[in-house]
């Protein structure tokens, strides 16, 4: 057993709205002569990662970015589509800071931490304007002001968006802020490099371990801080909609270091993604949120019903958002919408070929937006057609891009005929356990973004992955790696021929050389395929005793079978993708056995953690607040072994309440 | 939703890394389903591969939704292959036939040295957009953002410039290996904003020298990167890029 | 002012040169086209010679000819240039190569279609330019029509200027317009009329070019 960490969310004293004004003004600062002898590695170079190396080579400390892409634009943020929150209140539609961290903190189903949430929604209004002054093309009115739309979950316009590739446009903004570093020689970038282990000193992180990918040669970096701004892990499960290089591998080296992993079974399961077509199937597609915005859900009221979408009249559809919670309709939130959907389907009442689908439907918004336009236009009675075709044009204006992506991968056509979903696992709230500086219980270790689990509670609301990432980057990083960095600038830059840097690479350089040498019959994919299997049908949309323990030991079996029969071609001093993949399914071989475990342990419904034993009668998520009102944060105690340590919650500003959409 | 299979010949370029020679091999893929994707096709014809104990084909993916610009597959004489407004990974197997034959090679590009088979090193995009592909704000300088107005006309035609994912179909096309779309993008969206006026010559004539720098091709305005490219981003952009740089060059 | 250099150098600069040269080249060719012309006012020539007798006499004009012998040799030669560096910028060639299917053979052929086009003003230039000027130092009267008249006597001259003609046409379907957009001169609503333009003046000018030895070798005019 390692030394019992202190969980201690630092959290600072004083009222909620003060906490974090009062800590900018009294934490530590260093120096601009010291920043520069002070070294910072970045892991990451999505939102969080590109945004905080950026902001932190602007202050002056010496940054090295570094990323498995072949360049930092390409991180999965740039995937994220609908928008990104602020509490601005652009719209006057009564939104503010407080509201925002309120739907928030209810939308993760009151299982996040108030002060970071309250502090995320603060600096959410800063972010638009960082972002703008980039040059971020977002979306806009007539009169030259910024235009919002809705996301689930909330009443109130505060989504910004740039039309379907919000994410791409932000990231953008970012990686071009850290390009103008790199060009002034005050950020390194290591491209193509992924992290295999983080090198502990006296208890403090000083570096890594990194192997170039396109060499395989191992290296050292010393650091004074390490930033972890890895992403999630929703790759577990095989089948998500994160990229395909996505990994938890960063993170669950740290964690084996000594880091707690905190709430590792929240996963969101996003409700509308392209349904899977077969077993060729190599990962998911979201259709964003926003779609909710103007497509209605619906199933057949009958069981099995084959008819064609558009030949099922009215009064046979069964909008069963609307039904059930009439207050948010199609726009409640995400891990709501999810259940809902596999409800209906598991009930027999699914479409498509594999009836695990439900429709996303334009029809009757098409028709309204037709007729404004006619309106407009000064049509009298215009015909039906006429209305579809005026509004069909309104409808690809704002999301043109995403149905054309739809008809690309189905082959269908989502003006004519409406969009099949099913849900898929699309992101992660568990993450490695931080304060309320960002920093895990490793002094000198961080973790941004995805990465952490601070923010989202048990579910996260649509359009707030965004938000955090940039505000972790931008806006909190900056501030609270002072308090630690400030006491480190009498610490000279370590020598990377230092005992624990040559013992890290020898571990790692040892594990490599275990998995070449294997030389077993099965890909690595048939492996991760095999445990995104286990944790989609025991650790998914919903979870029970039975099925996970079962699972805990299906993945034990199966990480052993991976070690004695996973074959690994090529060597591994060259470019070797296979390489990569299998480093990586090792890792969520087992992380998906802790998520089994913290899913198991956590004897509760919440967000997007369903466990079928708790539930109420109409079958909504029912909390046990007595007993699991906590963050479950695990320490790895060697293999399968893990210690639990809870950080109870404290709820001082809101009331905690069953939430309700109806 | 068609059912009916499909038997492919591959021809793949095969180099196993930047200095050696490369060659093509000749693979079969069988069963495909008209539903995979282009590189789920791959997947397939890789799973064999290994299964065989040979190496299995490299190439740079991520997303598999269009938009991180990481694949990168020149088919059958076509960056991203026969279908406009897509990127390999979302091209699909029913834009084949049974029977066909697939030439598969890397972008090919002095500025784009291979790393193994089809995965190339595009770090040069990087590197030109550190000369000048930004507008210097250090955080925390920014002033309210609806203090800013932009007319919605200029804001929609940044944002189409701003589409480009930088995957260089449009240098792995163009007949010369001209960057000139991909740079010029970058220098119409910054420039069509207010917020990038001041660095705006300074931008265009720092970005086209590491452009130089890096040994893309010359412009012949053929018009091919606006035909290949996945996002549809204009050659408009090439001409504004010119008046830009014609503009700073005189001032 | 360092900054002026840039506007001849690099990748842009350089297309600036060969964007000028060209717009100057179609200049001289509507002169040269309108000289031509003269030969269809059907007066046995005498418009004709009395427009080249203009061109080769006149001071001015002699200037003016120094010019665009610059102007056609900078054209020339920063095409080279260029042509050297693009195909550096590909040491290794595509397989298969699917330009057909993003770009017409002729704007990816400007290469050749200029070689053609120097390979046929050489020769043009030893039919009329040569005994021009030879006769200038000669101080002797030059009948430019006469000489026409014979050059395009021979069937294999008048195919050979028509293969020219041909090239020139291909040329400057993509060169008008290209011009143009090297110099960035593009507009929503002027850049289809530039094309449209450069479609007809193609068109105009070289069915002019190609009518006169035509209509010399089969005496359509006396």
């Amino acid at each position: 057993m390692s030394s019992t960490p202190r969980i201690d969310s630092k959290i600072p004293t004083g009222p909620l709205e003060q906490k974090w004004t009062m800590y900018r003004s009294t934490v530590p600062l260093v120096n601009p002569a010291n920043k520069r002898n002070l070294e910072v590695i970045v892991v990451g170079s999505g939102l969080a990662g590109s945004s905080a190396a950026a902001s932190l080579a602007e202050m002056g400390y010496k940054v090295k970015v570094l990323c498995f892409q072949d360049s930092p634009r390409r991180a999965h943020s740039i995937a994220a589509q609908g928008g990104i929150n602020a509490a601005k209140n652009y719209q006057n539609d009564g939104d503010s800071v407080y509201r925002l961290f309120y739907d928030t903190i209810k939308g993760g189903d009151y299982r996040a931490r108030e002060a970071n949430v309250y502090r995320l929604a603060e600096v959410s209004t800063h972010i638009i304007d960082q972002c703008v002054a980039q040059g971020v093309p977002f979306a806009r009115e007539y009169g030259g002001t910024l235009s919002n739309r809705s996301f689930g979950g909330t009443q109130v316009q505060r989504t910004f968006y740039a039309a379907g590739q919000t994410g791409q446009q932000l990231l953008l903004g970012a990686y071009s802020a850290l390009q103008r570093q790199v060009g002034m020689g005050s950020v390194q970038l290591l491209a193509r490099h992924e992290l295999l282990d983080v090198v502990v000193i006296d208890g403090k992180c000083r570096g890594i371990i990194a192997r170039n990918l396109i060499s395989g040669a191992l290296e050292r970096h010393f650091g004074h801080a390490v930033l972890l701004c890895t992403g999630g892990y929703g790759n577990v499960f095989y089948l998500s909609t994160n990229a395909m290089g996505s990994n938890v591998t960063a993170a669950w080296k740290a964690h084996k270091k000594g880091a707690l992993f905190a709430n590792p079974c929240f996963t969101q399961i996003h409700p509308t993604c392209i349904p899977v077509s077969g077993d060729h199937q190599s990962k998911l597609t979201l259709m964003s949120e926003s779609l909710r915005n103007d497509g209605r859900i619906w199933v057949p009221k009958a069981k099995g019903d084959s008819r064609k979408p558009n030949d099922i009249p009215e009064d046979e559809r069964d909008y069963y958002l609307e039904r059930r919670y009439p207050a948010f309709g199609n726009l409640v939130p995400r891990d709501v919408a999810s259940r809902a959907a596999k409800e209906r389907c598991d009930a027999g009442f699914g479409v498509g070929a594999s009836k695990m689908a439900v429709y996303l439907d334009f029809a009757a918004n098409t028709e309204r937006y037709g007729r404004v336009e006619a309106n407009k236009l000064g049509l009298q009675n215009p015909s039906k057609s006429d209305v579809m075709r005026l509004g069909r044009a309104v409808v690809k204006e704002k999301y043109g891009n995403l149905f054309d992506m739809y008809k690309q991968i189905t082959g269908e056509d989502p003006y004519e005929v409406p969009m099949r979903i099913y849900p898929a696992v699309h992101y992660t709230m568990g993450g490695l356990w931080v304060d309320y500086n960002l920093m895990t219980n490793i002094p000198g270790l961080y973790a941004l973004g995805e990465a952490n689990f601070s923010d989202h509670g048990a579910n996260r609301l649509g359009a707030s992955a965004l938000m955090q990432g940039l505000a972790d980057g931008y806006f909190v990083i900056p501030y609270t790696i002072g308090a630690y960095l400030s006491g480190e600038i009498k610490t000279k830059a370590i020598a990377t021929d230092h005992d624990a840097f040559v013992k890290a690479e020898a571990q790692v350089q040892e594990r490599i050389q275990k998995l070449m040498s294997i030389k077993g019959k099965r890909s690595v994919d048939y492996f991760h395929k095999r445990l995104g299997k286990i944790m989609w049908d025991e650790c998914g949309m919903a979870r029970n005793k039975t099925g996970l323990t079962s699972a805990i030991e299906a993945i034990k079996a199966l990480r052993a079978e991976f070690w004695s029969d996973v074959r690994i071609p090529g060597d591994a001093m060259n470019f070797n993708p296979e390489l990569e993949k299998a480093g990586r399914v090792a890792d969520f071989l087992e992380l998906g056995e802790l998520m089994c475990i913290d899913a198991l342990n956590r004897e509760e419904s919440c967000g997007g953690h369903f466990r079928e034993e708790y539930q109420t009668e109409e079958g909504e998520a029912l909390r046990q607040d007595e007993t699991f009102s906590y963050v479950a944060a695990w320490e790895y105690n060697g293999d399968s072994a893990y210690t639990l340590y809870k950080e109870e919650l404290q709820y001082e500003n809101i009331k905690i309440a069953q939430r309700s959409y109806k | 939703m068609s059912n009916g299979t499909m038997n492919l010949t591959l021809k793949v370029w095969r180099q196993n890394n930047a200095t050696e020679r490369g060659r093509f091999e000749t693979y079969n893929a069988q069963n495909i389903s008209p539903d995979m994707s282009f590189l789920e096709m791959i997947d397939v014809v890789n799973e064999h591969l290994i299964q065989e104990g040979k190496d299995p084909i490299a190439f740079d993916h991520d997303c598999r939704e269009g938009i991180c610009g990481m694949c990168s597959m020149y088919i059958n004489g076509r960056p991203h292959g026969p279908k406009q407004g897509v990127t390999t990974c979302q091209l699909h197997m029913r834009s084949f036939k049974n029977g066909d034959t697939i030439v598969v090679e890397p972008w090919r590009s002095a500025a784009f040295p291979v790393i193994k088979d089809l995965a190339v090193n595009r770090s040069s995009f990087d590197r030109i957009m550190s000369a000048g592909g930004f507008i210097s704000v250090n955080t925390g300088n920014a002033k309210d953002a609806n203090t800013i107005l932009i007319p919605k006309d200029d804001a929609d035609l940044a944002f189409d410039a701003a589409a480009c994912i930088g995957c260089g179909a449009c240098v792995a096309a163009c007949k010369n290996a001209s960057a000139m779309l991909f740079v010029s993008a970058k220098v119409s969206q910054l420039a069509l904003l207010p917020q990038g006026q001041v660095e705006r010559q300074a931008r265009v004539l720092n970005m086209v020298k590491q452009m130089d720098a890096e040994g893309f091709g010359n412009c012949t305005n053929t018009g091919a990167c606006e035909a290949e490219c996945p996002k549809g981003i204009s050659i408009e952009n090439i001409a504004r890029m010119n008046r830009e740089y014609l503009k700073a060059s005189m001032d | 002012m360092a900054q002026y250099k840039s506007l001849f150098s690099g990748s842009v600069g350089q297309k600036f040169t060969m964007g000028l040269t060209g717009l100057f080249l179609i200049l001289f060719l509507i002169v040269h086209v309108s000289l031509n012309s003269l030969i269809f006012l059907n007066d046995g020539g005498a418009s004709f010679n009395a427009g080249a007798h203009f061109m080769s006499h006149n001071p001015l004009i002699r200037v003016l000819e120094i010019g665009l012998f610059a102007g056609l040799i900078i054209h020339i030669v920063q095409a080279l240039r260029l042509t050297l560096k693009n195909k550096k910028a590909r040491p290794l060639d595509y397989a298969v190569n699917g330009g057909k299917f993003n770009s017409t053979w002729y704007s990816r052929s400007m290469g050749i279609l200029g070689s053609l086009l120097l390979l046929f003003l050489i020769i043009h230039l030893a039919n009329f330019w040569l005994p021009t000027k030879q006769a200038l130092i000669k101080n002797t009267e030059h009948n430019t029509y006469t000489n026409l008249k014979q050059v395009f006597e021979k069937g294999y001259i008048v195919a050979l200027y028509l293969l020219g003609v041909a090239s020139l046409f291909y040329h400057l379907l993509h060169g008008f317009q290209s011009a143009f957009q090297t110099l960035g001169l593009n507009h929503k609503r002027y850049t289809p009329l530039i094309r449209k333009a450069g479609f007809g003046f193609s068109v105009l000018v070289c069915a002019l070019f190609a009518a006169m030895p035509i209509a010399l070798h089969f005496n359509i005019l006396d």
